[in-house]
């Protein structure tokens, strides 16, 4: 016996094994696809990319490059134009399957195959590219269907177009840049201060602090100016934050330094008061680092197209899924997704819905019946007729249900309760000051209430969770675990109850398709023709696993339940099915057997099987108590080798809908669990908002990202445990950061509560808190990481 | 003494031009790709047509 792939041959273009490669110029390729654009890149001389790097392509799919047809529509076009006139336009598309060095080469040389366009411009971080072509020469529709043969199909969605570069970013650089610079020439022109001038020179001091503080006005109301408006929403809501005890630092700081050099009192503390800002943005921009490729606040939008065909009586013509309204009568191709629940008008559908249900089986569907929104059609094109708007249908209704409206999940941190007691100690000792000062002597209490708080900033506490959080997201970062926002490690610090769901996270998401035997090429395509006219989940299964073909008719095509299909191909019988089926010798196997006999002789078999994730059993058994249970959409098959890897009282569900995962985490929620769920974030998007902490799975952080708090790569869930001690690390670490900073802080109140506080204290005791914060958090988050994950990141990066 | 005022004011407007500088090429976009011209300059220079200039201002 031999299996059928060589897998000493390569495809030149994609770089995947080739079964029977098809030949072109002493050139392996695994299908005709990848031929084609190999042949189109090597007509206009752009086989420099295969050179830049190894087999860069993207294996060729059937794509349809028809829907790109909407693109002619004029508010469809609108979407994705940034600038348009009659001889230029501009287009931004996201392409996701941008991957390599060569990608970004041969996008930005796509004016070569089309003349229409001008320039192209690649930005490899957002997998995004913007395109300037002459409309008048070259249509939007026509780019983008090259691009998708070429393998580049851009993203035409509900959410497409809309991703922008974010100004945020740029403010808080704009913002950076002021306060380093103003803080770095306020330090300069202290240097007189700390070092004591004669009496002679003081007229020069006069002008230094002048100019400090002309210096130190645009950091106070430019930079500062996120703390000053945070600090008055929360007044005016009546809660107090972190920015509180901050702004009334700051506003004690310009306050008290501007009255010192317009009284000639003293040179103020402008040094103070520009490097606090400088040091909080830093610690900002720290923490804001993002993933740019990953989308983590998917919904339903982005899996909808962008536009469907809508009959207006005599044509087919594409219209943005907005604007179908009750009664239009609308045309599905094969993969599409549904956009409105509507009423089938052709005889018979195949409808998978498994990204609403979970149920991987196609459910068929008569004329009549009604379809809901988010089912994905198999097979040939079906009219339909809409039954509701898009915001009424099914899914939109359970993305819209209100756990999804809250975006915030108790956004309450630590932070902002330790602020509340911190701000009021520090106004008890203010307070307490002012009147110890007005005994003793009444006209030092100004200055001494602005020195209190001054030095209570809380700055370095301020930097203690960003600097924390934001290296441990780095960490997880590298170790292939990516998330959202800093706040998530809180969370999965608490969490106390782990769900898994089945398919994609504890076991592959794909099936492992083998066979055994021996077969040809066009017998593999005659079988995959077969496969495609039943709906048995292992038909559908080995139909997706086989090479792609052109369309193929099967005549007398029978399935028989419980036992196989049969059908004539090419004028051959052709039998898929149990061992009596094909009357085959029965062979034990791990996971189903599938056996095949052509012309009446058995020719070998699939073995079709689920294979759990290595390392998986170890870690649920690491996670013990904490691990809960498991939610799956699908049936109860493979239940018992779920059971064997997860622990005795574990809660094991099966046939689970969206709705039901949703229910199950809220129920844990409500006995008091902070729940992590972990899923592939298909069909359990619900559940995975829900919970406290929704991780998705995916294989390829390159194609598809799905919602969620945090993304990881489909190897490292064996980690997971590793990941929840580190968050809880992280807990530690900052905890004892803020014991530090409150240790200066303590120090430094004592120095301004007696009235010692010189602007040479403030301007060293400042900084150092600051400094030696960040410094103990970030050397301490790298120790933690590189115990326990050091292997990990290594293996992963290699 | 009044030439080190002199001297400040100088250094002060040079270095306030170079933060205008900076500001400009913040808005300008020019950070907010940072991984592509790295990859784009180790192109090799393959001339068929020169690339058009960027025209005026993106904002």
């Amino acid at each position: 016996m031999e299996t059928i792939t060589r897998t000493d041959l390569c495809c030149y273009h994609c770089g995947q094994p080739c079964g029977e490669p098809f030949w072109l110029d002493d050139k392996p390729f695994c299908c005709t696809g990848c031929r084609t654009v190999y042949e189109i890149l090597n007509e206009n001389g752009l086989c420099t990319y295969y050179t830049l790097d190894k087999a860069p392509g993207i294996r060729q799919t059937e794509t349809d490059t028809s829907i790109y047809a909407c693109l002619d529509d004029a508010n469809v076009k609108a979407r994705f134009l940034e600038f348009d006139s009659a001889n230029f336009a501009r287009a931004r598309f996201i392409v996701p399957s941008i991957h390599c060095v060569s990608c970004i080469w041969l996008l930005e040389n796509l004016r070569r195959l089309e003349p229409g366009i001008l320039r192209s411009e690649v930005n490899y971080a957002r997998k995004s590219i913007l395109i300037d072509f002459n409309p008048s020469q070259v249509a939007l529709s026509r780019i983008a269907q090259r691009m998708a043969v070429l393998g580049y199909a851009p993203q035409i969605n509900l959410d497409a177009g809309a991703r922008k570069p974010s100004a945020a970013n740029q403010q808080l650089i704009l913002k950076l840049a002021v306060a380093a610079f103003c803080f770095g020439n306020v330090m300069l022109f202290s240097f007189p201060e700390y070092l004591g001038l004669d009496a002679a020179e003081f007229d020069l001091k006069e002008v230094f602090s002048w100019l400090n503080l002309a210096l130190s006005v645009p950091v106070f109301l430019y930079s500062g100016s996120d703390y000053l408006r945070s600090a008055i929403t929360a007044f005016t809501q009546r809660r107090i934050n972190i920015d509180v005890p901050i702004a009334a630092g700051l506003v004690a700081l310009m306050a008290r330094s501007t009255w010192d050099i317009v009284t000639a009192s003293g040179p103020g503390y402008f040094d103070s008061l520009t490097g606090l800002v400088f040091f909080l943005l830093v610690g900002r921009w720290f923490q804001g680092k993002t993933y740019e490729s990953l989308a983590f606040d998917r919904d339903f939008k982005s899996y909808f197209p962008l536009a469907v065909e809508r009959s207006d009586g005599l044509n087919w013509r594409p219209v943005v899924v907005h604007e179908i309204r009750e009664g239009d009568t609308i045309r599905i191709r094969n993969g599409e997704i549904i956009p409105s629940d509507s009423r089938i008008l052709d005889d018979k559908a195949l409808i998978d819905y498994s990204f609403v249900t979970g149920e991987s089986e196609p459910v068929s569907a008569q004329a009549g019946d009604l379809l809901y929104a988010g089912g994905r059609l198999v097979g040939v094109p079906v009219r339909m007729m809409v039954e509701r708007k898009i915001a009424q249908s099914y899914l939109t209704s359970l993305w819209n249900n209100q756990v999804f409206q809250k975006d915030s999940k108790d956004d309450r941190s630590a932070m902002d309760k330790i602020a509340t007691w911190f701000t009021w100690a520090v106004v008890f000792i203010a307070f307490a000051t002012a009147i110890g000062w007005y005994i003793h002597d009444s006209s030092q209490v100004w200055l001494n209430v602005t020195a209190v708080l001054i030095v209570a900033c809380p700055c370095a506490l301020a930097l203690t969770a960003p600097f924390t959080y934001g290296n441990m997201m780095r960490v997880f970062g590298r170790a292939g675990f990516y998330l959202k926002n800093a706040q998530v490690i809180e969370r999965m610090a608490k969490t106390d109850a782990v769900v898994f769901d089945k398919t994609g996270t504890v076991t592959h998401g794909k099936e492992m398709v083998k066979f055994t035997g021996i077969l040809d090429e066009n017998e593999m395509t005659w079988i995959k023709g077969l496969a495609a006219c039943s709906t048995h989940p292992l038909s559908r299964i080995l139909y997706n696993s086989l090479p792609e073909i052109k369309a193929m008719t099967v005549d007398a095509f029978a399935e028989y339940e419980g036992q196989g299909i049969e059908g004539t191909v090419a004028g051959t019988p052709v039998r898929v099915g149990s061992d009596e089926f094909t009357g085959a010798q029965p062979v034990a196997t791990q996971g189903s057997a599938v056996f095949v006999s052509i012309d009446g002789t058995v020719r070998g078999y699939f073995t079709i099987g689920t294979s759990l994730r290595p390392g998986i059993a170890d870690m649920i058994r690491r996670l013990g108590k904490r691990c809960k249970g498991l939610v799956s959409g699908d049936s109860a098959v493979g239940g018992q080798l779920m059971k064997g890897i997860f622990p005795d009282d574990a809660d094991l569900r099966f046939s689970q809908s969206p709705q039901d995962k949703l229910d199950y985490v809220r129920d844990l929620q409500s006995q008091g669990h902070v729940v992590t769920m972990v899923g592939d974030g298909l069909n359990d998007a619900g559940a995975l908002r829900q919970c406290d902490v929704g991780v998705a799975v995916t294989d390829d952080t390159g194609v598809f990202t799905p919602a969620s708090d945090g993304i990881i790569k489909g190897e490292m869930v064996r980690n997971l445990d590793v990941f929840f001690a580190l968050s809880r690390s992280a807990v530690k670490i900052l905890r004892a950061g803020f014991i530090i900073s409150f240790l200066y802080n303590t120090i430094a109140l004592s120095f301004a509560v007696t009235g010692l506080l010189t602007p040479l204290y403030a301007a060293i005791l400042m900084p150092l808190s600051s400094i030696s914060v960040v410094a103990f958090s970030t050397l301490a988050v790298r120790w933690a990481g590189s115990q326990k994950l050091g292997g990990i990141i290594q293996s992963n990066a290699s | 003494m009044i030439i080190i005022v002199l001297l400040i004011s100088i250094s002060l407007i040079i270095a306030i031009v170079f933060l205008a500088l900076f500001w400009r090429a913040v808005r300008r976009g020019q950070y907010d790709d940072v991984v592509t011209p790295s990859i784009r300059m180790l192109f090799e220079e393959e001339t068929d047509g020169k690339i058009t200039p960027e025209e005026g201002s993106k904002h």
